[in-house]
């Protein structure tokens, strides 16, 4: 038989995973690798500025599209550079690949030029990684790497391949499935646990449903809608898992949380029965776990991770398997059932969240002579009609865009939630655009993240890739800033954005178009202007009201009910 | 509470800083940790003794079934199960010492294994508690240097772990 070497195995087994895109930098210990990108036409190979922005792109790639995101990069500085990108895709679970290059084995552990220990450096913060130090493992390692990704509680798995291993050759098979003993995550749910929750579900009289990013991952949002729209009851879906229900159904509360909805606070708080699904109980969505606690809330938990069950709260029916086969088997129960909840406690359970709306918790100022950056994500959900896929950065335009832009559709939204990952967005908007290349991408971005990666702007020119960049610039970093007015008494230290760049000629400059809009009367006509250029990458700076903060806000170790609500200011 | 882990794990490079790292990154104790190849030789066995509350010893259980290189997890102190661990320590010897240090570790069931005209090695072997009853028992001044391998733990009669 004929044996070729482990590049062009790299290569084979990427094109037989369906692979579209690599997203990857190139360096001394990936060259053999990329002699073989080079030559073939299956495999496309997308060339970043830095490799942080690699594992960003494929990780945008992932969230918008379902499939398993790949990067590639070389040894040393290549892998520590991507390890930011690899933590944001570990912490939001996003299947991805990625492949580095190692020095040859014989020089591994010799302090050789461009060496470290990637899968000790990585380690924590990859489902699993590897290092292949023999050509004949090479086939099978990158297909456990592809299956472990995608299945289970999904996460970046890392294959580590030293030089000579891509020199060397062998004979190509390539397994179509790969069996592994240690691996088998519970997929299926307890059949009696599931009938016991949705008993619980149906005596409810205060329900409520709290969704996470768990639902975007397994493609579950057509069943979580059908469920809560069966029911009747009210829902939120975290920041990681807006989309999976319709934000503009009357049914969703807004987001949970640090800044969510007055209302979705009080109901989370107030229930007497919260089914969570696919999310986590995280610090930033229930406030002081032991003021949250309350001993007369039933909580049922779906989720594919054992131990995301009962880790920071107490749940009284858990339920381990995929959601979406969870929801189905719910739905299945409820359908064939001639039971339904108590109409008389959810009219007068509904009547009380109401009037927790009343407070109208998201209203601002719209008289201002100044740019609100919320009246900016109003505008860019008007002119996109809701339909765009939105990336963002960290900080309060991220918080902004999560509140004000009104996601009906998973995957639209695409964010680095548990990490908080400055310098995600624009990177990841280029994944977003090459998956979806005839969609609306836009980046919603603040000045200093966007400064953390925008030596990607190069990339989007190089590859066309035309993304709305709107940069809602309030000269500090401002969640930073927020935190400082409220808790260090306005000692603003160090997040005034000192000696900023003229963003309309860096666009410029990378070859784009560039926008700088300073009246709220522009807004409107500036959005309308960009998103006509179709074929352009449009850079937007919206230079908005300094002084704007983020509400509601549940202040760090507080309870969800302690809210600040701006009216209170 | 005092928890003994057993773990089955691939025999593979990097298994054990996979977990010894686990516990390090989530901040869980080790109080000894022993590991060795098993009679399948594609396979570890590893014994973890930790302290934590019981919402604490869950989450290390379910931590570590969530790696990939991890087989088997059993926490040996849920039921009846042996434990014992070999000490090897070295005592001054000398004069009037020399006889009393012999009927001590004969006491203990302990084995002299080696002998010069001051010092005794002695290997005790026993559960934790019998090791350190065995240096509260002798004079700290007499210790030259000690050596534990850290528990190692099976389950009584039918409890077996394996694949």
């Amino acid at each position: 038989m004929e044996t070729i070497t482990g590049a062009e195995i790299v290569v084979r087994c990427l094109a037989e995973e369906g692979v579209e895109y690599v997203f990857g930098y190139p360096g001394g210990a990936v060259l053999n690798i990329y002699d073989e990108l080079f030559k073939q036409d299956k495999v496309k190979h997308v060339l970043v500025r830095h490799e942080q922005g690699a594992a960003h792109a494929a990780d945008g790639y992932s969230r918008s599209s379902h499939r398993t995101g790949v990067c590639l990069v070389t040894s040393g500085p290549g892998v520590t550079n991507a390890v930011t990108g690899i933590a944001t895709a570990y912490m939001d679970s996003i299947p991805m690949v990625v492949i580095t290059g190692q020095v040859p084995t014989h020089a591994i552990g010799q302090d050789a030029f461009q060496e470290c220990d990637t899968v000790g450096i990585t380690r924590p913060c990859v489902k699993h990684n590897f290092l292949v130090k023999d050509v004949k493992d090479l086939a099978t390692t990158i297909r456990k790497a592809f299956y472990l990704a995608a299945t289970g509680r999904p996460g970046p798995v890392l294959v580590d391949i030293p030089k000579d291993v891509t020199q060397a050759k062998t004979e190509y098979h390539y397994p179509k499935t790969v069996a592994m003993r240690s691996y088998n995550p519970v997929t299926k749910g307890h059949a009696g646990q599931i009938k016991k929750a949705v008993q619980l579900l149906l005596e409810a009289k205060r329900p409520m449903v709290y969704a996470g990013g768990g639902v975007i991952l397994n493609n579950a949002s057509a069943q979580l809608t059908r469920l809560v729209r069966l029911l009747g009851f009210p829902c939120t879906t975290t920041l990681m898992g807006l989309g999976g229900f319709p934000a503009t159904d009357p049914q969703f509360t807004g987001m949970p949380g640090m800044h969510g909805t007055y209302e979705t606070n009080m109901a989370m708080q107030s229930c007497d029965v919260l089914l969570a699904i696919g999310a986590r109980f995280d610090d930033r969505v229930i406030g002081n776990p032991q003021h949250f606690f309350r001993a007369d809330r039933k909580i049922v938990h779906v989720d594919i991770d054992p131990s995301s069950i009962s880790k920071r709260v107490k749940v009284d029916v858990p339920i381990v398997g995929y959601v979406g086969d969870v929801l189905d088997e719910m739905l299945r129960i409820l359908e064939s059932s001639p039971q339904r909840p108590d109409a008389q406690a959810l009219k007068a359970w509904w009547a009380e969240i109401k009037e927790w709306q009343r407070r109208e918790c998201l209203k601002y100022d719209k008289s201002s002579d100044k740019i609100k950056p919320q009246a900016v994500i109003e505008a860019l959900y008007a002119e996109t009609k809701g339909e765009a896929f939105v990336t963002s950065d960290v900080g309060q335009h991220q918080m902004w865009a999560a509140q004000y832009y009104k996601f009906d559709k998973p995957r639209r939204w695409i964010n680095s939630g548990g990490l908080g990952t400055m310098g995600f967005g624009l990177p990841a908007a280029m994944g977003v655009q090459l998956a979806n290349p005839d969609a609306t991408v836009a980046c919603v971005t603040g000045e200093a993240s966007f400064q953390m990666c925008l030596q990607e702007l190069s990339t989007c020119k190089q590859y066309h890739i035309p993304v709305k960049v709107v940069n809602l610039n309030n000269r500090y970093m401002g969640m930073v800033r927020q935190w400082q007015e409220f808790f260090y008494g306005n000692r603003y230290a160090e997040s005034y954005m000192d000696a900023l760049p003229d963003f309309v000629k860096l666009a410029e400059a990378y070859g784009h178009v560039g926008m700088r809009i300073e009246k709220p009367g522009d807004v409107e006509g500036a959005l309308k202007e960009a998103f006509k250029l179709k074929e352009r990458l449009v850079f937007l700076d919206f230079i908005t009201d300094q002084t704007e903060n983020v509400f509601p806000m549940v202040p760090g170790g507080k309870g969800l009910t302690e809210m600040i609500l701006a009216e209170e200011l | 509470m005092r928890h003994i882990l057993s773990i089955l794990v691939e025999n593979e490079a990097g298994a054990l800083s996979r977990i010894s790292g686990l516990f390090s990154a989530r901040g869980y104790n080790i109080e000894s940790l022993t590991v060795a190849p098993t009679e399948d030789v594609t396979m570890s066995r590893m014994t973890i003794v930790t302290t934590g509350s019981d919402d604490v010893i869950e989450q290390i259980t379910k931590q570590l079934n969530k790696l990939v290189d991890v087989v088997k997890v059993v926490d040996l102190t849920e039921g009846n199960h042996i434990e014992r661990e070999l000490m090897l320590v070295k005592v001054r010897a000398a004069g009037k010492d020399r006889d009393e240090m012999k009927r001590l570790a004969d006491i203990f069931r302990g084995r002299i294994l080696d002998v010069t005209d001051k010092s005794y090695t002695i290997e005790l072997t026993g559960t934790g508690s019998k090791l350190d009853a065995f240096l509260t028992a002798i004079e700290p001044g007499v210790i030259l240097e000690t050596v534990r391998t850290g528990a190692s733990g099976i389950g009584r009669g039918e409890r077996i772990l394996r694949v």
